[in-house]
């Protein structure tokens, strides 16, 4: 079985959790900006940050996941420190 | 038919003979160069060499022939959507299946056995309600049957009255139907390659030349090619091709999965599924039962199995039929879906002038090779989009003229 680790919890079965989609950059300042907010979603053949929650305790996250192998690199709460270094999505 | 077939038989010296010819040397330029040696890219490359005289056609195929979504898809073929651009594209697209065999002179097995989807909840009869009544409007056979209808049409369904998943009502589709998806591919490659289209295995696509607003040459592992027109219908892989052309389309891919238990004796003679748990069943003519469902519940760009999925996958599977619990699974797999915002594919124009686009066909186009091909060759060859194509245009999302069909698609079929 899959394992997640929430920054909270700590590492949990993968079935317990949600997956909310790709972080964005919520700044959109022209209508182009909204477009790709909503309809071009990240789709990289590598690692993408994304929300995740764990359903039980309700703790949204930022995962980063390789999304060729499904590894899960690493999991922190938005505004952490690891948030903080993470590159930009 | 028969008589000729006696003919055959009593003939001496009968020659072998490769339905696909070996892959020959690319030319230095072809008139069309087609990406993607599945379903679509073959039925296109069938229609340019029978009805529009085009026969400079290559067709390039990183892997080998349908070997991709054509042969991971669950060869399900129906025109049960809500929208009427929808309604309209598939409808021509199963009466394309319906003349195929006939078509081709190749045998697709085509059984047109009616597709019934089951409610489990009062919304998904509500939507049935709305999706019958578009259908009906467009001319296709669907019609919501009650508890009663379910059990007269397919009499081994679990009801489950009183229960947790009590079986309301469904969507009776009598015009959908179920192919041989190899069958299909070949036929059209068959056919093709007779016409002169080169079918080229093992040539993977690198990247594109590109000059002001066209594309002039296809760089590929065994050379460069110049391209007169480009067509791409590279399934899973559209983003990843469009993004080498300097084009972004708005696909996510997401891994779907689907299984087959071992085969039995024929008693399922219609196409059974479920709205509410993500399930749906059909027997393949070996016997077999095809499971399959919903695509994974994240994003990802592998074809990695998983547990949880198969396990859902099974439990809808028993619900809607208990006594398969001592059925044994006998292959599973998965496969790359690319997917829309409004799950309806992205057909025609793209922003270089001669790149036309067969692409974002979500949980997979099997339904619609024969009329994506047959209008994306009408598109290539005119260069024009024709006015079916014209609602699945790229540009619908900067319109925000979207086609809603995640209901009739992802999970709801």
């Amino acid at each position: 079985m899959k394992i997640m680790t929430c920054p909270v919890n700590g590492p949990r079965n993968i079935s317990e959790f949600q997956w909310l989609g790709p972080v964005h950059d919520t700044a959109e300042a022209t209508d182009a900006d909204l477009l790709n907010r909503l309809f071009f979603a990240p789709n990289p053949m590598g690692v993408l940050r994304e929300w995740w929650r764990h359903t039980p305790s309700n703790t949204v996250f930022i995962a980063e996941r390789d999304l060729t192998t499904d590894e899960i690199l690493r999991s922190y709460l938005k505004g952490s420190d690891a948030d903080r270094t993470a590159s930009p999505a | 038919m028969p008589l000729e077939l006696l003919k055959y038989g009593l003939r001496r010296g009968h020659k072998p003979f490769h339905d696909i010819p070996p892959t020959p040397d690319l030319r230095r330029s072809y008139d069309v160069v087609i990406i993607g040696g599945g379903g679509h890219g073959l039925a296109a490359a069938y229609y340019l060499s029978r009805y529009h005289g085009i026969t400079n056609v290559a067709v390039l195929e990183k892997g080998y022939l349908a070997g991709g979504n054509t042969a991971r898809n669950t060869t399900t073929v129906r025109s049960n959507y809500l929208t009427i651009p929808s309604i309209e594209f598939y409808r021509e697209g199963v009466s394309l299946f319906e003349n195929m065999s006939h078509e081709l002179g190749f045998n697709v097995m085509f059984s047109q056995r009616g597709q019934l989807t089951l409610a489990h909840s009062d919304g998904a009869m509500r939507s049935f309600r709305l999706r019958a009544e578009m259908g009906k409007h467009a001319g296709t056979r669907i019609e919501v049957v009650d508890a009663r209808g379910v059990q007269k049409i397919c009499p081994h369904v679990n009801m489950d009255f009183g229960g947790q998943h009590e079986v309301l009502g469904g969507l009776w589709h009598a015009d959908g139907g179920t192919a041989r998806h190899d069958a299909v591919a070949w036929g059209y490659a068959k056919r093709a390659a007779e016409n002169g289209v080169q079918i080229h295995q093992r040539t993977e696509v690198t990247g594109f030349g590109v000059s002001g607003d066209r594309v002039t040459e296809v760089r590929t592992n065994r050379g460069t090619i110049q391209a007169g027109q480009v067509l791409q219908a590279a399934g899973g892989m559209n983003g990843r091709i469009a993004e080498m052309a300097g084009i972004r389309l708005p696909i996510r891919c997401f891994p779907l999965q689907a299984m087959v238990t071992q085969p039995l004796k024929p008693f399922l003679d219609i196409l059974l599924s479920s709205s509410d748990l993500h399930t749906y069943l059909v027997q393949s003519s070996r016997g077999e039962i095809v499971i399959g469902g919903g695509t994974d519940p994240y994003q990802l760009a592998s074809t990695r199995s998983t547990l949880p999925q198969k396990e859902a996958l099974a439990t809808g599977a028993l619900q809607l039929m208990p006594f398969l619990h001592n059925v044994k699974l006998l292959r599973q797999w998965a496969g790359i879906t690319d997917i829309t915002p409004d799950f309806s594919p992205i057909m025609g124009a793209s922003p270089l002038q001669n790149y036309w686009l067969d692409a974002g066909w979500g949980t997979w186009g099997f339904k619609a090779t024969g009329v994506a091909g047959k209008r994306m060759a009408e598109t290539v060859a005119t260069a024009r989009v024709p006015d079916i194509l014209r609602p699945f245009a790229l540009d619908r999302f900067s319109r925000f003229e979207l086609l809603n069909e995640m209901g009739a698609t992802a999970a709801g079929h």
